[in-house]
């Protein structure tokens, strides 16, 4: 074997000392030391060392209820889900190994995609290993060279990438805004394809979209309709459909995309739909080729759980009334929320900057409550969020207990 | 319309958001010489689409990183 081979590439120095490719998270570092050094603790470093339920998990060593997880219907303990997994994992193993177009569709695939086309009414569901793939796959594979993405400026992270992943042109348009919205619908090119991608539930202030008028726009100008509903699926809508279903619109949307992450209370991400061409997805898709399938304990406790979120009635009104007391009460305390109605399970408290932000969420944590600290640039408007995500198995007393947490921490703070 | 029409169009749009009231040549740059940040992009280019009823998309903006780059990129898309 010849030196050349062995040896590794020596690019030249750049200019400027100790400067590498690294150099550009420079003020992301500083930002961060800077915040430390005020002696709070790092938001994004916490570990829950034991985790007793939905609700409750051990911080610290600290007994902390838990309110920013997502665990929307807080199906992550349930006997049924647990029970469905154990026996999957001794029955199939704990991994796949392969690829869904390979060897990795077992059975429990087939059958969390059937209860998804059940829970939904579609004709098609398709698993994906993750909700950010799900996205970025569907987006980026059906929007080409030539056509045209109109997007909510305030969409997650994951369909933003699936528009740069693709070769569209990609025409975003302000938060919520019918008008702009039906705006740059209106002078896309004739002939070209389009591609109306929203969201149910916006997650950092947890507002829901006018999917009826946006939907109806959308179609009127001859677009095709993706709704992200990751953050309303088992909640929102009479049987939990999400946004689309409590707008009336189930039958004019193309394609949901959605998550086990959240409300179904795993990891998996989804897209069904009625299109009758809908099943070459599975070939065209990269992110969904060329990656493992979920292993058959995660697919099992999935299948279990979306089955028990068709029938979760009760359990969605409860949350419901979780979200208003939380809602109510911290308005009554003098928190300002990102909105002035509560529109799903998603609280979100604005903090004043991110300093008294982030002083907040620890004392907060010290008085044993999780939420999300939420900062620019994941938020809209470059606010610092404390942001609360309800779960169905949080007990009126201790949405109480939250309320008299975020007063005690509130005052401490100088918030309110 | 010309460059020569397009032009004050934009140089008026653009004050508002012109909050240092920087000296707006052809070579002022958004994201150096204005500071734009992306809820700023999004509202100037809303107004700059709104005023010509043309679509400027994100891979267009791409390419647009000054003042002149804008004004050449309008006046060829309302020739279009």
């Amino acid at each position: 074997m010849s030196d050349g081979v062995m040896q590794a590439d020596q690019p030249q120095e750049l200019e400027g000392e100790g400067k590498d490719l690294f150099s550009k998270f420079d003020d992301t570092i500083a930002m961060r030391e800077n915040l430390l050094a005020s002696g709070v603790e790092d938001p994004f470093s916490l570990v829950m060392e034991k985790v007793l339920s939905p609700t409750r998990a051990i911080c610290n060593g600290r007994e902390t209820i838990l309110l920013g997880t997502y665990n929307y219907m807080g199906m992550t303990f349930d006997p049924d889900v647990i029970e469905a997994g154990t026996q999957a994992l001794r029955d199939f193993g704990s991994g796949t190994t392969g690829s869904r177009v390979l060897n990795g569709t077992y059975q429990g695939h087939k059958e969390c995609e059937d209860a998804l086309r059940e829970f939904y009414g579609m004709d098609h569901a398709m698993v994906f290993s993750t909700g950010y793939q799900a996205n970025l796959g569907i987006i980026s594979t059906i929007a080409g060279k030539g056509d045209y993405v109109v997007l909510d400026i305030d969409s997650h992270a994951s369909i933003w990438d699936g528009c740069a992943m693709g070769n569209a042109e990609i025409v975003p348009f302000k938060h919520n805004d019918i008008t702009a919205m039906e705006k740059r619908l209106k002078r896309i090119p004739e002939g070209a394809g389009k591609l109306v991608v929203l969201e149910g539930v916006y997650s950092m202030l947890g507002d829901v979209a006018p999917l009826k008028e946006m939907v109806k726009i959308a179609k009127d100008n001859g677009a095709m309709v993706l709704v992200d509903e990751a953050h309303s699926m088992g909640f929102i809508g009479e049987h939990g459909r999400g946004v689309v279903e409590d707008a009336g619109v189930m039958d004019d949307v193309d394609l949901i995309i959605g998550t086990f992450s959240k409300s179904v209370g795993t990891v998996g991400g989804f897209c069904v739909s009625n299109h009758p061409k809908f099943e070459i997805m599975r070939l065209m898709c990269r992110p969904y080729v060329f990656t493992a399938s979920l292993p058959p304990s995660v697919v099992a406790t999935a299948a279990t759980s979306i089955r028990k979120l068709m029938d979760a009635k009760d359990k969605r009104a409860h949350l419901w009334q979780n979200s208003r007391r939380l809602h109510g009460g911290l308005t009554d305390l003098g928190f300002t929320l990102g909105t002035e109605e509560p529109q799903s399970a998603i609280v979100a408290v604005i903090m004043p900057d991110l300093e008294q932000g982030a002083a907040m969420w620890s004392a907060l944590l010290s008085e044993g409550l999780y939420v999300n600290l939420a900062r620019p640039p994941a938020t809209p408007a470059n606010m610092t969020l404390l942001r609360c995500s309800l779960c169905a198995e949080h007990s009126e007393e201790e949405v109480e207990t939250i309320l008299g947490m975020f007063e005690r921490a509130g005052k401490a703070v100088g918030i309110i | 319309m010309d460059r020569a029409t397009v032009e004050p169009r934009i140089r008026s749009i653009i004050e508002p958001f012109n909050k240092k009231e920087v000296a707006i040549a052809d070579a002022t740059t958004f994201a150096g010489d204005l500071e734009f940040d992306s809820l700023t992009v999004m509202d100037f280019v809303a107004a700059i689409e709104d005023e010509f009823d043309i679509i400027i998309s994100m891979n267009q903006q791409a390419e647009i990183e000054s003042y002149g780059q804008l004004v050449d990129a309008v006046t060829k898309m309302v020739a279009e």
